[in-house]
């Protein structure tokens, strides 16, 4: 019955309002989060610039070094693939594109006839290849929202071990570049064996120019043994950093889509609604006048009132 | 002459200022004191506090528990993911993890991490000026 009709767009309304209200939260808090996490990534860059700086001045002095972060597999057996994903949903295809750039890389491991190993970083990654029953070798949750530099550490040694003991013989990380609030990208890059020093120089920003003639104690040998694993240990993090503000400003933009969504839908229904009540009114009068009509004529002067909508 | 000293960490620059001397210690190379116009410098820090003497004669004490120093000019960079200003220290802790290092060492003497433990526990606690 048309009342009916006009009760239950009432509600799907009220539940609409109401989920709007959520995801407009939920848009506000991840915009205050993206500019946390730019911040948080602007204050590391000083420390990953000063590294490839003394890694550009060790190049300078023609350093190298046999370190075991270094070491090219002569056949690569088994290919680590770190991958960053978010602990929490709700963030637009964030995860999906991780997901999909990461199995391609295990998919192009076996092509290569090589075995895999996943290092997932975030609960949405593992709850993929868990499901599709992929092998996990690591798998570190609660840092992707907001990693510190000790996190970052954990996993890089993690890694690092795997790789130095020979357990895999290269390792890609796959992270999501942080652009712009409005343009991330998924990005696949080479983390393990770790260039010579002259690409990792010409890699890094290469201000500097490298000033010649610098004194290294007790070695530059010393100094580039112990500086590599800090060297790691820092892409991580900046990587980390990077994927944590893509993570908040992919949800900020899928949560704005959804409030749009839900206003849309709101308007659409309150279109419905009106004209539902609409035509209840109108059967209702119509109903009246038939009934007085069938009444009879002959008293139409004493009309009685009918109370209005007392009928449902 | 006076020249820029800077503590930077992963998290950012946590210590900036001016200085006429900066007294380091590297690793196997003793304490060292850099002064304005030292030839450019890279150096490995041992676990071990370094001192930012101002103009002014006053004096920074900082916890450096692993990094490099690198002087270049009229600018010395430290780098380090694991510091703290002497301000930042939580006595207690440290106090705390001397004891737990010391009684790990006293059951197994070749304990590398302990052994770690304790010198970081020791330079903080002398950073902090509590020690004894």
């Amino acid at each position: 019955m048309a009342g009916g009709r006009e009760r239950v767009l009432r509600r799907r309304i009220t539940s609409v309002q109401k989920t709007k209200k959520i995801t407009r939260a939920m848009e506000l808090i991840a915009a205050t989060r993206v500019m946390k996490a730019q911040q948080r990534a602007r204050a590391s860059a000083p420390y990953s610039r000063q590294i490839t700086q003394v890694i550009e001045n060790l190049a300078a002095a023609g350093t190298e070094v046999d370190h075991p972060l270094l070491r090219e597999a002569e056949k690569v057996e088994r290919v680590g693939v770190v991958l960053i994903t978010s602990d929490r949903g709700l963030a637009g295809p964030y995860n999906s594109a991780i997901i999909r750039a990461a199995e391609r890389q295990v998919q192009n491991a076996r092509a290569e006839g090589a075995d895999y190993s996943l290092i997932i970083i975030g609960k949405k990654g593992r709850d993929y290849f868990r499901f599709r029953n992929y092998r996990i070798d690591s798998f570190t949750e609660g840092i992707s929202d907001n990693p510190t530099y000790e996190d970052a550490k954990a996993v890089a040694d993690t890694v690092a071990d795997l790789f130095e003991s020979g357990e895999i013989d290269r390792v890609e990380l796959v992270y999501t570049e942080f652009i712009s609030i409005g343009s991330q990208k998924v990005v696949v890059r080479r983390f393990l064996p770790l260039e010579s020093t002259e690409v990792m120089a010409e890699e890094g920003h290469g201000e500097a120019g490298a000033v010649a003639s610098f004194e290294f104690e007790p070695s530059p040998e010393a100094v580039l043994e112990a500086l590599l694993p800090r060297y790691v240990e820092a892409r991580l993090f900046g990587a980390l950093l990077e994927s944590a503000a893509s993570e908040h400003a992919s949800r900020q933009r899928a949560m704005k889509a959804a409030t749009d969504n839900a206003e849309e839908m709101i308007v659409k229904l309150s279109r419905e609604m009106n004209q539902a009540r609409q035509d209840a009114i109108t059967t209702e009068i119509m109903e009246i006048v038939g009934g007085a009509e069938a009444l009879g004529s002959d008293d139409d002067t004493t009309d009685t009132p009918v109370p209005v909508g007392s009928r449902d | 002459m006076t020249f820029q000293v800077e503590l930077v960490s992963p998290e950012g620059i946590a210590y900036s200022g001016e200085a006429e001397m900066v007294i380091a210690r590297t690793v196997g190379g003793g304490e060292i004191a850099f002064q304005p116009g030292h030839v450019p410098f890279i150096g490995v820090l041992a676990v071990w506090s370094v001192d930012v003497v101002h103009p002014d004669g006053g004096r920074d004490t900082l916890a450096v528990h692993r990094g490099f120093v690198q002087v270049a000019g009229t600018k010395v960079s430290i780098l380090s993911d694991v510091s703290e200003a002497s301000g930042e220290i939580d006595v207690d802790r440290a106090r705390a993890a001397r004891e737990v290092a010391e009684a790990a060492l006293a059951a197994d003497r070749d304990d590398a991490a302990a052994a770690e433990a304790l010198a970081r526990a020791e330079v903080r606690l002398t950073v902090a000026g509590a020690d004894s």
